[in-house]
C-alpha cells in the first residue's frame, strides 16, 4: 500500500517543481486540483507573466468513474442511475435523455401527458443548473449574498424532485416509458407556489448584477470568444448560444413534444462572461414560462406506456398476476430482448447538447454506450479563453463555463 | 440592536463551588475544540453539490461552529472527504491529509468516499480508508444533508471526548505506520 | 438535403473507399476505409452543398471477432439544414492508426485523446495523443472487450454469492 503511494506522489500528479530563478520571466503556478477557487477537481497548470496569463495546461480525469465501461456491464434500466451522476446540478435531464434514446431505439412513442410532464422536470432541472452557475459566477466576483438565496429556492426545486421520486440530487427519476407513478397534488402546488415566488426572486437577482459597475468590470469582454472558434472547439448550450449561434437541441430537433411550445432562445454577442450569464439568466425565464404553460396544457392520460418488456409492473400486479411476476423477474434480472441497432439522440442539457450514442448487439445490456458529454468537449478551449488575461478573470471564466467534474470526467 | 437568544454550550463535568471550577485540561480543550472544528471540504463530485446545500441557508451547518471553512490542509481540523476519490486522485487525498496539523479527523461523506459505491471499476479508489484512517463515514449516494450533520455531530463528540495527547498514544502510532504515514 | 445526394457525393468522390452504407437506423451511416478518412471528413466538411460544419462527437468501438477489430466512429452535424451523418472506419489490432482530424477540428484533439486512452487507437498527426482520463502508467486500455470492469484489489466479493 505505502509503495503505490510513496513513491509515486510526485510522478503521479506531473509537477515538477522548479528552484526559485529572480531572471526568470515567467512563474508557474499550479491551480488545482483541489483549489478553493475552482468549483470541481480541475487541475491547471498556468505560466504567469505577473498576474498575465500565458499559457495554462490541463489535466483531467481526477474523477475517472469509467462510465461507458459500467454501461456496457449493466442492463438497460440500471443505467438511468449512472446518469444521474454525469450532470449532477441537472440529473433529471440525464435520466430522462437516456430513457428517450432507449425509447428510440424501441422505435415506441410516448403521449403528450408523459412529453409535458418531463418538460416540467426537465425545465426544472434547467433552471436549477443555471442558478447554481449563475450565482457561482457571484460568489467567485466577490457576492456571496445571491448565493444563499438562490440556494433556498434550489432546495424548493428539490422538495419538488421528492416528491415525484423520493430522491434530492441524484435523482433515478422515471423510467424508461414513462414515469415510475403519477404528479400526486403537491407537487403540483409545490410546482405552482415555485412559479410564483421564482420572478421576483430573479428580479432581485438580476438587480443585483446586471447593471452592477463592478460586475461589468469584471466579466464584460473578459474570457471571450468568437462564434467561428466556439463552433470548432464544438460549444454547444448556453456558452454557444452566448457568442450568438442560435443552437438549441429543443429547438434544432425537437424531442418530447418541445414543438408545441413557443420559447425564445436568447442568444448573445461577444460570447464573453457577460453573455454567458445573461444568457443564462434569461433561459431561466423562458424556463418558467414553458413549465407554466406545458402545466397549463397538460393532457389527461396515462403516465407510462404499456411496454411490458421495460416498464416494471405495479408491485400489487406482480403479487397477484402471473404475467407481471413473469416481466418483473425478466426485467430484474436482465433477460429482456432488446432490438439489434444503433441510435444517437441528444438532448439539451444544462451545459448544451447532451449526446447518448447507442449500439445494441441485442444482449441484456448496450454493446457500447458513448455519452457525448458537453463540458469534456467545451473545456478544452479553456486555454485558449484565458490567454492573456489576468489570473483573477481566469477563474471567474471556469466559473462562467460551468464545468461540471462529473460530466467532464465520466 | 444586541441579539440576547443566543445559546452557550453545557459546561463539562467538574467540581464547583462558590467561587471557581475545576474540570480537567482535557474536557475545556476538547469542549472548545469541538465547538470550532474548521472543515477542509474536499469535494470531487456529487455529494459536494450536497455540501453546497448544507452550507446553504437552508441547513447551515456554520450553527455547529463549522463556519470558517478551511481551504488550506494547515489550518484545518476535519477532511470532508465529499465524493468519488479515483487512483488517480488518491495520492492527492493522502498529500492533503499528511498537509494537516494534529489534531485531525476525517468524515467519509457517501457510498463512493466510505467504499467504492456503485463505482466498483479499474479507475475508482474502493473506499478512502484504504489510505487514510476514517474517524466518521455517512453512507447514502449521495447522503441527504441532515445525514452529513449527524454524522458532524458524531465527529463533535469523538473530538469533544478524546484525550489532547491522543498523537503521542501507541495505538494512534501503529494506525498511522499502517498507512504509512510518519 | 436528401440523404441520396449526400450518398451520390461521396461515391462520386471515394468510390471503392466507400464500403457500406446504411440508410435504415436513424441517420445516414457510411463505413469508409481508415486511409482516406481524413478526406471524408474534409469533404463533408468543405464540400459546399453538404456543408457537415459540426463535429458532433467521436469515439471509438472494438469488436473483438471482427477481422479489423477497433472502430472510430464520427457523428458530424451541418447546422443549416439540421442533418446528421455518422461515418465509421475499422482499424487492424496490430498498429491501429488512423490520421488525426484535429487540423479540421479543435474539438477533436480531446475526444481522439479519449479514443486513444480507452482503446489504444492510434491519431497520426495528433499533436498531443497521450492518456486523459486514467493514470499515464496504466499499462493497458480498460474499454477493450476483453478487460474486466472490476477493481481487482477488492477482496470483500466472494464470486459464489453473485453468480460468476
Amino acid at each position: 500500500m505505502t509503495g503505490f503511494l510513496g513513491d509515486k506522489m510526485a510522478e503521479n500528479q506531473n509537477i515538477t517543481i522548479q528552484p526559485v530563478d529572480f531572471d526568470k520571466r515567467y512563474t508557474t503556478l499550479n491551480l488545482g486540483p483541489t483549489h478553493p477557487a475552482t468549483h470541481g477537481i480541475f487541475q491547471n497548470v498556468l505560466t504567469l507573466d505577473g498576474e498575465k496569463v500565458i499559457e495554462a495546461e490541463q489535466t483531467i480525469g481526477y474523477i475517472h468513474r469509467a462510465f461507458e465501461k459500467i454501461a456496457e456491464r449493466r442492463p438497460y434500466y440500471q443505467i438511468t442511475p449512472l446518469t444521474d451522476r454525469m450532470n449532477y446540478c441537472s440529473s433529471p435531464i440525464n435520466n430522462i435523455g437516456w430513457q428517450m434514446t432507449v425509447e428510440k431505439l424501441l422505435e415506441v412513442k410516448t403521449t403528450k401527458r408523459i412529453d409535458y410532464m418531463r418538460i416540467i422536470i426537465m425545465e426544472l432541472a434547467r433552471i436549477t443548473d443555471h442558478l447554481v452557475c449563475t450565482s457561482v459566477i457571484g460568489v467567485d466576483s466577490g457576492a456571496f449574498t445571491p448565493f444563499l438565496w438562490v440556494m433556498q429556492e434550489r432546495e424548493k426545486v428539490y422538495e419538488i424532485y421528492e416528491e415525484i421520486c423520493g430522491a434530492r440530487l441524484t435523482t433515478n427519476l422515471g423510467r424508461i416509458g414513462g414515469f415510475e407513478r403519477d404528479f400526486n397534488s403537491s407537487v403540483f402546488k409545490k410546482i405552482r407556489d415555485f412559479l410564483d415566488r421564482m420572478p421576483k426572486l430573479m428580479k432581485e437577482f438580476e438587480k443585483l448584477f446586471l447593471r452592477n459597475r463592478i460586475f461589468l468590470d469584471r466579466t464584460v469582454n473578459v474570457g471571450a470568444i468568437s462564434a467561428e472558434r466556439s463552433l470548432n472547439y464544438g460549444f454547444t448550450g448556453p456558452n454557444l448560444r452566448a457568442t450568438g449561434v442560435d443552437y438549441d437541441v429543443r429547438v434544432a430537433s425537437p424531442y418530447s413534444s418541445y414543438d408545441d411550445f413557443n420559447f425564445l432562445v436568447p442568444v448573445g454577442t461577444h460570447g464573453d462572461t457577460y453573455d454567458r450569464f445573461s444568457v443564462r439568466i434569461e433561459e431561466i425565464h423562458q424556463s418558467l414560462n414553458l413549465i407554466r404553460n406545458a402545466l397549463d396544457n397538460l393532457p389527461a392520460g396515462k403516465y407510462h406506456l404499456d411496454i411490458p418488456e421495460f416498464y416494471l409492473p405495479p408491485k400489487e400486479d406482480v403479487y397477484s398476476k402471473m404475467e407481471a411476476l413473469i416481466w418483473h423477474f425478466k426485467i430484474v434480472m436482465g433477460e429482456i430482448e432488446v432490438p439489434a441497432g444503433e441510435v444517437y439522440h441528444s438532448v439539451e442539457g444544462g451545459n448544451g447538447e447532451l449526446g447518448f450514442y447507442l449500439v445494441s448487439d441485442g444482449g441484456r445490456s448496450p454493446y457500447r454506450l458513448h455519452f457525448r458529454r458537453p463540458c469534456f468537449i467545451y473545456y478544452q478551449a479553456y486555454p485558449e479563453l484565458i490567454k492573456g488575461g489576468v489570473l483573477s478573470d481566469a477563474i471567474l471564466t471556469l466559473s462562467s463555463l460551468n464545468v461540471i467534474a462529473g460530466e467532464l470526467d465520466a | 440592536m444586541v441579539n440576547t437568544e443566543y445559546t452557550i454550550v453545557e459546561p463539562p463535568d467538574g467540581y464547583s463551588a462558590p467561587g471557581f471550577f475545576a474540570t480537567s485540561i482535557d474536557k475545556v480543550v476538547g469542549l472548545a475544540r469541538q465547538n470550532s472544528i474548521w472543515p477542509l471540504p474536499f469535494a470531487t463530485s456529487c455529494c459536494g453539490v450536497e455540501f453546497m446545500a448544507l452550507m446553504g441557508a437552508t441547513y447551515d451547518l456554520a450553527r455547529f461552529g463549522a463556519e470558517r471553512l478551511s481551504f488550506s490542509p494547515r489550518q484545518a481540523d476535519l477532511l470532508m472527504v465529499m465524493g468519488t476519490i479515483a487512483k488517480k486522485m488518491a495520492t492527492i487525498v493522502l498529500q492533503v491529509y499528511i498537509q494537516m496539523a494534529e489534531p485531525r479527523w476525517v468524515l467519509a461523506m457517501g457510498a463512493c468516499a466510505s467504499s467504492g459505491g456503485i463505482f466498483d471499476t479499474y479507475s475508482v479508489l474502493q473506499g478512502i480508508d484504504r489510505i487514510v484512517p476514517v474517524d466518521v463515514y455517512v453512507p447514502g449516494c449521495p447522503p441527504r444533508p441532515e445525514q452529513v450533520i449527524q454524522g458532524f455531530m458524531k465527529i463533535q463528540e469523538l473530538v469533544g471526548n478524546e484525550s489532547i495527547r491522543r498523537r503521542y498514544s501507541p495505538e494512534y502510532k501503529k494506525l498511522l505506520a499502517q498507512y504509512g504515514i510518519v | 438535403m436528401e440523404n441520396s445526394l449526400i450518398i451520390g457525393k461521396l461515391t462520386k468522390r471515394f468510390r471503392n473507399d466507400i464500403l457500406f452504407v446504411d440508410d435504415s437506423s436513424d441517420m445516414l451511416t457510411v463505413t469508409v476505409s481508415h486511409e482516406v478518412i481524413h478526406e471524408v471528413i474534409r469533404f463533408l466538411m468543405d464540400d459546399e452543398t453538404l456543408n457537415f460544419n459540426f463535429l458532433t462527437t467521436l469515439c471509438g468501438i472494438h469488436y473483438p471477432e471482427n477481422p479489423l477489430p477497433l472502430g472510430v466512429v464520427y457523428h458530424m452535424h451541418n447546422f443549416f439544414q439540421n442533418r446528421r451523418i455518422r461515418i465509421k472506419t475499422f482499424l487492424p489490432l496490430e498498429n491501429p492508426s488512423v490520421k488525426s482530424i484535429t487540423d479540421l477540428f479543435q474539438t477533436a484533439n480531446w475526444m481522439e485523446r479519449e479514443a486513444y486512452d480507452f482503446y489504444g487507437i492510434l491519431f497520426e498527426g495528433h499533436p498531443n495523443l497521450k492518456r486523459i482520463l486514467n493514470m499515464e502508467n496504466m499499462d493497458y486500455f480498460p474499454m477493450r472487450k476483453e478487460y474486466p470492469l472490476e477493481d481487482a484489489t477488492r477482496k470483500d466479493k466472494d464470486d459464489r454469492f453473485f453468480g460468476r
